[in-house]
């Protein structure tokens, strides 16, 4: 008999609004420790929280982006635990009566298409940072805590998927697609690797249509990558023990990426309870019809909606997709080409391959205006530059050297294609390598290539390939 | 010369015959004279009071007073941040704690020119019904010293009481205000809840919880009122409408007015002096042309069971905060959570430990729903309740605390016994309502019997314009053995 | 409601939500105290509240919020001098053991 995972996701998202949750301390990333901090997000006695209006409507973008039923009246509640880096000892957070409810995803992964639910988006604030000092920088032999606050408070949006993921590469494209969702939304930058996004998963198994197993929790990966291996890794070991007719015991555990396994915590869990009540230093929050469509109305395309239309222009599924995930000025330099009327099948395999490669070697480069890449592809489709010359041509228009033909011209690479001019060097060429001749009309079809090559060289490789052969042919034949 | 009211500082101000820095030295003359005996102040801000004096001196001599309170010295409860001055809630977990900030209300005080005396002593967290629970020894009642000054706001009501400061704020989170001020013989108002921003007062149960003033009459009380009221933008519970106008209709009289006497707080339970004391002033409203009924709160009894379950499940996440890492006192131990529990135990007294056991049971896993929310559901129905009672009556009225003074230590065994002080303030409280105390007369043993007068949400106009009155009928002009005696 | 009553107070556990470390004859002594208050307190559940929404605002208002504008935070020497332990713009705590 079969074991059929079930995950859940669990995602934290950072908002890059200008300033904290509650308080009017900037988000800023990497400042000195304890220099964005006030009485407020700090819990000095007597301060209060005033919530972010920005926050509440990009949370609201969210819950409209995945679908969700966006409530007309919610609360905030304390969730009510110690933790040194919290600094109220209680956490801002909502609870059952969160902003989005009800909502799903629509993701292409690699078995094809599958929806995830999606079972809420809250809004609550983000906790300082802990550094363990010790040995190791391990929790359990640290010897001093230092903290720093400039964190807390930062907003931070979960997202709870429901539990029908069914596998590991599934849970990566969701992941992936929910980071898509997020950066087309422009509400955080969504790194994984700084924790502007995180990932916690809950894994169980279950007999096919069986009841549902005990979960597990799993915690800390910082890739999508390492989200895949520790689901594969924790439904195997789930596996094992269940057919070793053991048990599941529900636990939160660490993925340990270098070990490439999951831990239980060492110390024994203490069940949680978080007392949460309704916060009374916040009234609640009300998102009328009004105010949500205005939220609506802003709305930018999604990557879903984005696809469709690739596709619809043209473009193979594939690099839609690739281009879809690219950076919004790349999307944007394809939008704009396509405009000025390149053919967006070739401008897409363009951005995604040559400019992308281009831009991941050099960060520096500026890309071009929509209608210089335009220019290329026609000087490309029009025979004026090669193939492989427009690659050239386009490496200069990423240096600032100007548009396509200035740059095809200043670095001499427009093909010659004019039949006379090509003449003269053809028969140049005949004249100085009788032999080769002889053998050719011997039979020796293979020497035709060796006269191309030596007309390309004569031309510096601009001759236009197509012609060199027609005139050769004509000449030989 | 004894220390004046506001009203008759600002006289004496305008017609030369005093200026701050001598009306500051008057008031800290009295507090010298008291203090060893009241101890109603835990820190006096000699130097930053004395600035301050001089300041306003030179405003009046210049022209240029800012108005009513420019000058005035006001002593503030010791769970008011003020910048740059200790902030102890009289907690041995916060002592030595000095804010980097200025509650709203204090910065509204400064704003308007007024001398800040220094800070008054409280119940632990203004947790408590006596004074007794500060973790740096009892304020004692001015008019008798073996006696409490009720609480939690007993060190402001004693100073005004004494005139060791011309008027004070405190706060009221079940009766904090008003009851210590009927003990103390003296005035004092809670508004409705959301009128005085809350931002920089240390919380205690954040949906009770309002600032107001404590003053020698019901004109101060106005006066301060209108300075720290209004929507404050750090305070998302602060009302965001206009501040109702306290003196509108100052001078209207009660003809006409419906004044209901609540049944369930005259009867039993009641020492009947005091009952007796506030029919009697019943009667000289009545000889004014109001009329008086009874009306009835059938959820008073049971608003104080809703009060102890709803303040300390607030309080238990409020105080939370108070954990040794970032400010405060701290007991070393081993490791993070070690080191809370160690300081939480030895940083908080009995009272502020035992409600936030009883708030952290409240909410916790299986009992949310039995107690918390039902407490919360209970408080809607004393809402219900008094909307009934102002269909009969525009405003009403009842003794302010059952009893007049009680001896110190009365009742420190028994805390069920201390909750009932609280029993015809909290109704109040649960609800959001203005209600006000004022001194009505005096109990055979010669001490101030208070009488409250409580209005609906916003309700402030008409609630100045009745406690004015039964001001100017009580007639009530006694000042305790303490305030006596002046050179 | 029903006739709920609090027989059984784990004081151990309440005290350790609390983050507050009692000696035993204390919790006993607070154990006996709660008791008697919730005997009273539960007072509140013999009344009949079905159909009653439990208040949040007392004037009733929503959405209050802050405009997403920046505003001045503390100076940080301000911040840590007023901590128990402070080092190198951080706060200082003994090591973290358990995570919650
Ligand atoms: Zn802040």
């Amino acid at each position: 008999m079969t074991w059929e995972p079930v995950i859940g996701i669990e995602v934290h998202v950072e908002l890059l609004t200008s300033s904290k949750m509650f308080c009017g301390c900037r988000v800023s990333f990497g400042d000195p420790p304890n220099t964005n901090v006030c009485p407020t997000c700090l819990g000095l006695p007597g301060s209060l929280p005033v919530p972010n209006r920005r926050a509440i409507e990009w949370l609201v973008k969210i819950g409209l982006a995945l679908n969700c039923r966006i409530n007309e009246w919610s609360v905030f509640h304390r969730k009510n635990y110690f933790y040194a880096d919290l600094p109220k000892n209680y956490q801002i957070s909502q609870y059952d009566h969160p902003v989005c409810v009800d909502g799903w995803l629509d993701v292409s992964g690699p078995d094809g298409a599958f929806r995830v639910g999606i079972e809420r988006a809250h809004m609550e604030e983000d906790t300082g940072k802990s550094i363990h000092l010790g040995e190791g920088g391990r929790i359990h032999s640290a010897t001093q805590t230092l903290l720093d606050f400039n964190r807390a408070g930062v907003p931070l949006v979960e997202i709870v998927s429901k539990p029908d993921i069914g596998t590991p590469p599934r849970a990566r494209a969701f992941a992936q697609e929910l980071r898509e969702v997020i950066l087309t939304l422009g509400v955080s930058d969504a790194r994984l690797e700084e924790g502007s996004m995180r990932f916690d998963a809950n894994v169980s198994l279950r007999r096919p249509g069986g009841p549902l197993g005990t979960k597990v929790e799993v915690k800390n990966m910082n890739s999508f990558r390492s989200l895949e291996r520790a689901l594969g890794y924790e439904i195997d070991r789930q596996r094992k023990l269940l057919e070793a007719g053991r048990e599941v015991v529900q636990e939160t555990r660490h993925w340990d990426e270098e070990a490439g396994v999951t831990q239980g915590m060492r110390t024994k869990e203490v069940s949680s309870d978080y007392r949460y009540f309704p916060d009374p230093d916040l009234v609640p929050i009300v998102v009328d019809t009004a105010w949500r469509e205005r939220i609506a109305a802003e709305l930018p395309e999604l990557p879903a909606q984005r696809r469709a239309r690739y596709l619809d222009q043209g473009v193979d599924p594939q690099t839609a997709s690739v281009l879809s995930a690219s950076e919004p000025d790349l999307r944007n330099l394809y939008d704009q080409a396509v405009e000025a009327g390149a053919d967006p099948r070739t401008t897409a395999l363009w951005v995604t391959g040559e400019i992308t490669a281009a831009l991941r070697r050099d960060e520096q480069l500026r890309l071009p205006a929509g209608g210089e890449l335009a220019e290329l592809l026609t000087l490309i489709e029009q025979g004026t530059v090669s193939a492989s010359a427009a690659k050239e041509v386009l490496a200069g228009m990423l240096a600032g050297e100007g548009g396509a033909r200035e740059v095809a011209e200043r670095r001499n690479l427009i093909q010659i294609s004019d039949s006379d001019a090509l003449s003269e060097v053809v028969d140049t060429v005949l004249a100085e390598n009788p032999d080769a001749v002889e053998r050719y009309r011997a039979g020796e079809g293979k020497v035709l290539g060796f006269l191309v090559g030596q007309v390309m060289r004569a031309t510096g490789g601009r001759a236009d390939p197509r012609l060199v052969n027609r005139l050769l042919a004509e000449r030989l034949g | 010369m004894s220390t004046p009211t506001i009203a008759e500082a600002n006289r004496l101000f305008e017609e030369g015959l005093l200026d701050p820095v001598e009306l500051l030295s008057e008031v800290l003359h009295r507090a010298s004279l008291t203090e060893a005996e009241l101890h109603a102040y835990l820190t006096i801000d000699h130097e930053g009071a004395r600035r301050r004096a001089e300041a306003a001196a030179e405003r009046l001599a210049r022209g240029e007073r800012r108005g009513p309170l420019d000058g005035i010295p006001i002593a503030l409860k010791d769970n008011l941040c003020t910048k740059g001055v200790e902030t102890t809630c009289a907690s041995q977990i916060l002592a030595g704690w000095v804010p980097p900030y200025d509650a709203t209300a204090v910065a509204r005080l400064q704003e308007a020119g007024a001398v800040l005396v220094g800070k008054t002593n409280l119940d632990e967290f203004a947790m408590g019904s006596s004074t007794e629970n500060s973790a740096y020894g009892p304020t004692r009642n001015p008019w008798d010293t073996e006696r409490v000054p009720g609480g939690s706001s007993g060190g402001s009501a004693a100073a005004v009481a004494v005139g060791s400061a011309v008027a004070a704020l405190g706060s009221d989170t079940g009766g904090s205000i008003r009851q210590p001020a009927a003990l103390c013989g003296v005035v004092g108002f809670k508004p409705t809840y959301g009128l005085v921003s809350r931002y920089g007062l240390v919380a205690f149960a954040s949906s009770l919880d309002q600032i107001g003033p404590i003053t020698r009459t019901v004109a101060d009380a106005g006066m301060l009122f209108e300075v720290i009221a209004g929507h404050d933008p750090l305070d998302a519970t602060s009302y965001p409408g206009q501040v109702p106008r306290w003196d509108a209709e100052l001078d209207a009289g009660v003809g006409g007015v419906r004044i209901g006497l609540v049944r369930e707080l005259s009867g039993d339970g009641i020492d009947p002096e005091v009952a007796e004391v506030c029919r009697r002033v019943l009667d000289l409203l009545s000889d004014q042309g109001a009329q008086v009924v009874e009306v009835s709160l059938p959820t008073v009894e049971v608003a104080l069971s809703a009060y102890y379950l709803v303040a300390p499940a607030e309080c238990s996440a409020n105080l939370a905060r108070f954990d040794g890492i970032r400010y405060g006192l701290r007991v070393p131990g081993d490791t993070v959570s070690e080191t809370m529990g160690r300081t939480r135990a030895e940083g908080f007294g009995p009272e502020v430990t035992r409600r936030i056991l009883l708030g952290t049971y409240a909410l916790s896993a299986g009992y949310y729903d039995a107690f918390y929310l039902q407490a919360q559901r209970v408080r809607a129905l004393v809402v219900q309740d008094f909307a009934e009672a102002y269909q009969k009556a525009d405003v009403l009225v009842s003794p302010t605390s059952p009893t007049t003074a009680f001896p110190l230590g009365a009742k420190v065994a028994d805390p069920l016994a201390m909750y009932m002080s609280d029993v015809c303030t909290i109704p109040s409280n649960l609800a959001g309502h203005p209600a006000i105390s004022l001194p009505v007369g005096l109990d055979s043993a010669g001490l101030p019997i208070g009488l409250q007068i409580m209005a609906p949400a916003l309700g402030e106009t008409l609630l100045f314009r009745v406690a004015a009155e039964v001001e100017r009928v009580a007639g009530f002009d006694a000042r305790p053995r303490l305030a006596e005696g002046m050179p | 409601m029903s006739a709920f009553m609090p027989i059984d107070i784990d004081i151990v556990h309440v005290a350790r939500l609390a983050r507050i470390d009692l000696h035993p004859d204390e919790l006993e002594s607070y154990r006996a105290q709660l008791g008697v208050i919730l005997e009273h307190a539960a007072k509140v559940q013999a009344y009949d509240t079905s159909g009653v929404e439990p208040i949040s605002h007392p004037l009733g208002f929503t959405n209050a919020f802050r405009e997403d504008e920046p505003a001045p935070s503390l100076p940080r020497d301000e911040v840590l001098s007023a901590a128990p332990e402070a080092r190198d713009g951080y706060f200082v705590a003994p090591p973290t053991m358990e995570t919650e």
